[in-house]
């Protein structure tokens, strides 16, 4: 059975995002909206966990949220995939159950 | 597949209500359909038809009023939250004694049982919030 996450806050204020990448099953998807998109680049001080953490599940960031905040796809770590809002309501069908980290 | 959506936060305190409309419309363009959004702790302050934003704002309350009157969703607000908050529709007027109500067109008031039974009936239940 396999879960997609939700994390809409940026890591550096708060630590849903380091929590939820620490407690997700093996073969989960995450995936990172609103300021959570900031997780998913390059050179910061989270960029190694995150790295890490694409081992054991796949990372997706909402692309309408990341065009907001004029973050490049080409800032962004490798393997991580850019999805619209129907990418995000289909990774919503793709998995069982949707466990958001407020 | 059948969709319940949470909304936990006001329409111009934090993005969840603009992140949750646009996913409504993905998922109904998808051709899903959406069983009910029920507006929890501050989410209940999108159900006030009072709101007057900038005219080159969005208007968060309207775009929910009319995606509802269009595709027929049920929009529903807690009651003890909006209670709390001051959103109220006529019934709740009447019952508290208060001098007017201000619910948005498309939104009800109702209990957590209606939450309860969008999380039993849904395939699935996709929460927004802070």
């Amino acid at each position: 059975m396999s879960t997609l996450h939700t994390v809409n806050k940026s890591p550096f204020d708060r630590p849903s995002l380091q929590t939820c990448l620490r407690l997700a099953g093996k073969g989960n998807a995450v995936l990172l909206f609103e300021d959570g998109v900031y997780g998913a680049m390059q050179g910061t001080a989270v960029a190694d966990t995150v790295k890490e953490a694409l081992g054991n599940v796949s990372i997706y960031v909402l692309g309408p949220d990341l065009k907001a905040r004029g973050v490049g796809e080409d800032k962004l770590i490798d393997g991580i995939k850019v999805v619209d809002y129907k990418g995000f309501v289909d990774l919503t069908v793709e998995n069982d159950k949707v466990n958001a980290w407020l | 597949m059948k969709f319940g959506i949470q909304v936990n936060e006001g329409p111009y305190t934090h993005e969840a209500s603009v992140s949750a409309l646009n996913f409504v419309k993905a998922a109904l363009d998808a051709g899903h359909e959406i069983f009910r959004v029920f507006f929890y702790h501050d989410g209940v302050n999108n159900g006030t038809r009072l709101t007057t934003p900038p005219q080159d704002d969005i208007n968060i309350v309207q775009s929910w009023s009319e995606l509802a009157e269009k595709h027929n969703i049920d929009l529903v607000v807690c009651v003890a939250a909006a209670q709390r908050r001051g959103i109220v529709d006529e019934g709740e007027q009447e019952r508290n004694g208060k001098d007017a109500n201000n619910i948005a067109p498309g939104f009800r008031i109702s209990g957590l049982g209606q939450l309860i039974e969008a999380g039993i009936q849904c395939d699935r239940l996709v929460v927004f919030g802070d």
